[in-house]
């Protein structure tokens, strides 16, 4: 557990005393802040609009602006985390420190997760910074929190699912670039798996990652949905940690 | 302190290092000598635990490297051929992060980074982010890092490459410092090294060891036969054969014409002689020397006659 936390603290240092951290903090402020304001922008402007005034009954916040401001950020995740994720284990392959890393008396399991856990405080840094929208939101209306929770918490699980894609594609080279297209494209082939179809109907359809996270938008959490989620994490570190041990035995 | 027992180690088709065996005891300084590519860093992998042999096993004071890899690693201090730095840190940070990472306790750990710091002579950079420093404070901010955490054994792979002069005599002194109650295990390709740093030689050529002593047996054998060259101004046929006549003579060997080496029989000093013989007949003498030996000789011998 000690060596986790080390491992743990010398990522988030080597995130915030370089300027990854806070570039990437910054640009995805800056586009949720945008999304966001766009689909205010349009919900407030479809109050007025004559056309929406025989169901305006059914215009709420959480259906106009949370549930696709979400969608939207999951897309951004889905191209920022990679991003995050690269220089994981890439970096430590191409300086030669991999070999003070496995040389020393640590377990690699204790490593893998220690990596892990520093780029999801990264992410959850993300997140809760870019709940100052929604505080904006209650200042001025009366959204459904439960739902807001629910779909942050899809956010967090989605989020998850990347960096540990992100965490093993990055144990498979010593290049950030290619860890980064490889993850990209591994997370990307996941999310149009089951584009035709919804989660109930195929084993396509379940597999895809963007399906499970529809319900927590909605403001309903499923087991199958979080245990989907946790059984991708749980797969993504132990590809790593069998990357990592078994490369070394070839 | 160290056991290595046949070990190989196969990549697919190539077999770089071969049924690999050797033994040092506390306190040694075992050079690891070797032309490039011979196997060097492949077995300092091995021993330090970062890749397992494909056959053999390596036993590290009393613990199984492939048994038991996290208490064999904790007597470890290991140097790679290049240092392994993290250029956003300080080198005060990365030390810190070093001596957590091998378990160096809370209390303990202020000491023994400024200890290493001093040995090393690196206290004057320790605010300074590694990535700005130049390759000779890198080098040592690597050998602090291998001996951080007070190790019983050091592995150097080739700890002075790439410095300058002064640098490499101060790295030389260091490792020299450095051994006392702890085995050192160091590889280089450059001779004089293993003749000023080391107590014992191990010479590894495609992948086997060639030879391994230690460097007072090995410098006493290379001292006994002590040939001379001579040089003189006169060339005849009869040269050879009247300092052939010298009793103690067991052999010339004319290497250029006025050019001969003479070996004497064992241990005898035929150099009063010889030069008498020149001057009487008045062949004009322009040199006359003993050619040493150098370990040099000994290595290039050593891995010539294995290659054929």
């Amino acid at each position: 557990m000690k060596t986790v936390i080390t491992i743990l603290k010398k990522e988030l240092k080597s995130y915030f005393s370089s300027p990854i951290a806070y570039i990437v903090l910054v640009v995805f402020l800056v586009l949720s802040g945008i999304f966001f304001f766009l689909y205010l922008q349009s919900f407030v402007g479809s109050q007025f609009d004559p056309r929406y005034q025989l169901f305006r009954e059914k215009l709420n916040l959480n259906e106009f602006v949370i549930r696709p401001y979400l969608g939207t950020i999951s897309i951004v995740l889905l191209i920022m985390i990679p991003l995050i994720t690269m220089r994981l284990l890439a970096e430590e392959r191409k300086n030669s420190t991999a070999e003070l890393l496995f040389t020393s008396p640590l377990r690699v399991l204790h490593i893998v997760i220690g990596k892990f856990l520093a780029s999801l405080s990264l992410f959850v840094a993300m997140l809760l910074l870019s709940g100052i929208y929604v505080v904006v939101l209650m200042a001025y209306g009366n959204p459904d929190l439960g739902s807001i929770f629910s779909g942050y918490l899809g956010l967090f699980f989605l989020g998850s699912s990347f960096l540990a894609v992100g965490l093993f594609t990055s144990s498979l080279t010593e290049n950030q670039t290619v860890a980064a297209v490889v993850s990209f494209g591994v997370l990307l082939v996941f999310w149009v798996l089951g584009a035709s179809t919804d989660a109930e109907s195929s084993i396509m359809g379940y597999l895809s990652i963007i399906n499970h996270f529809d319900n927590f938008t909605k403001g309903v959490i499923e087991l199958k949905d979080v245990v989907y989620y946790l059984s991708f994490i749980f797969l993504g570190i132990f590809l790593t940690h069998v990357v990592l041990d078994s490369e070394r035995w070839r | 302190m160290i056991r290595v027992e046949n070990l190989t180690k196969r990549y697919g088709d190539l077999v770089a290092i071969n049924k690999v065996s050797f033994q040092v005891k506390r306190g040694e300084i075992l050079g690891f000598l070797g032309p490039n590519g011979a196997g060097k860093t492949t077995t300092m992998r091995i021993i330090t635990a970062y890749m397992p042999p494909t056959e053999g096993t390596v036993h590290i004071a009393d613990f199984n490297v492939a048994e038991n890899p996290i208490e064999a690693k904790r007597q470890i201090g290991y140097l790679p051929e290049n240092p392994p730095l993290y250029n956003d840190m300080t080198v005060y940070g990365y030390l810190d992060f070093v001596a957590d990472i091998k378990g160096v306790s809370r209390k303990d750990k202020k000491k023994r980074i400024d200890l290493a710091m001093e040995k090393c002579g690196i206290v004057d950079v320790k605010k300074r982010l590694i990535g700005n420093l130049s390759k000779g404070y890198r080098q040592r901010i690597g050998i602090a890092q291998a001996i951080v955490h007070d190790p019983a054994i050091i592995v150097l792979d080739e700890p002075t490459i790439g410095l300058d002069p002064k640098q490499i005599i101060e790295i030389r002194e260091l490792i020299k410092n450095l051994s006392g109650e702890r085995t050192v295990i160091l590889s280089t390709h450059i001779l004089p090294e293993v003749t000023m740093t080391c107590t014992r030689v191990a010479i590894i050529n495609e992948g086997r060891i060639v030879l391994e002593e230690s460097l007072d047996k090995l410098s006493e054998k290379v001292q006994t036969a002590q040939n001379l060259f001579l040089k003189i101004n006169h060339w005849d046929r009869e040269v050879i054969d009247k300092i052939l006549s010298i009793p103690a003579v067991s052999g010339v060997d004319e290497s250029s014409s006025g050019e001969f080496i003479i070996e004497p029989k064992d241990g005898a000093d035929i150099r009063e002689d010889l030069s008498r013989m020149v001057v009487e007949n008045g062949w004009g003498m322009l040199e006359m020397r003993p050619i040493t030996h150098t370990l040099e000789d000994v290595f290039l011998r050593v891995i010539s006659t294995e290659g054929e």
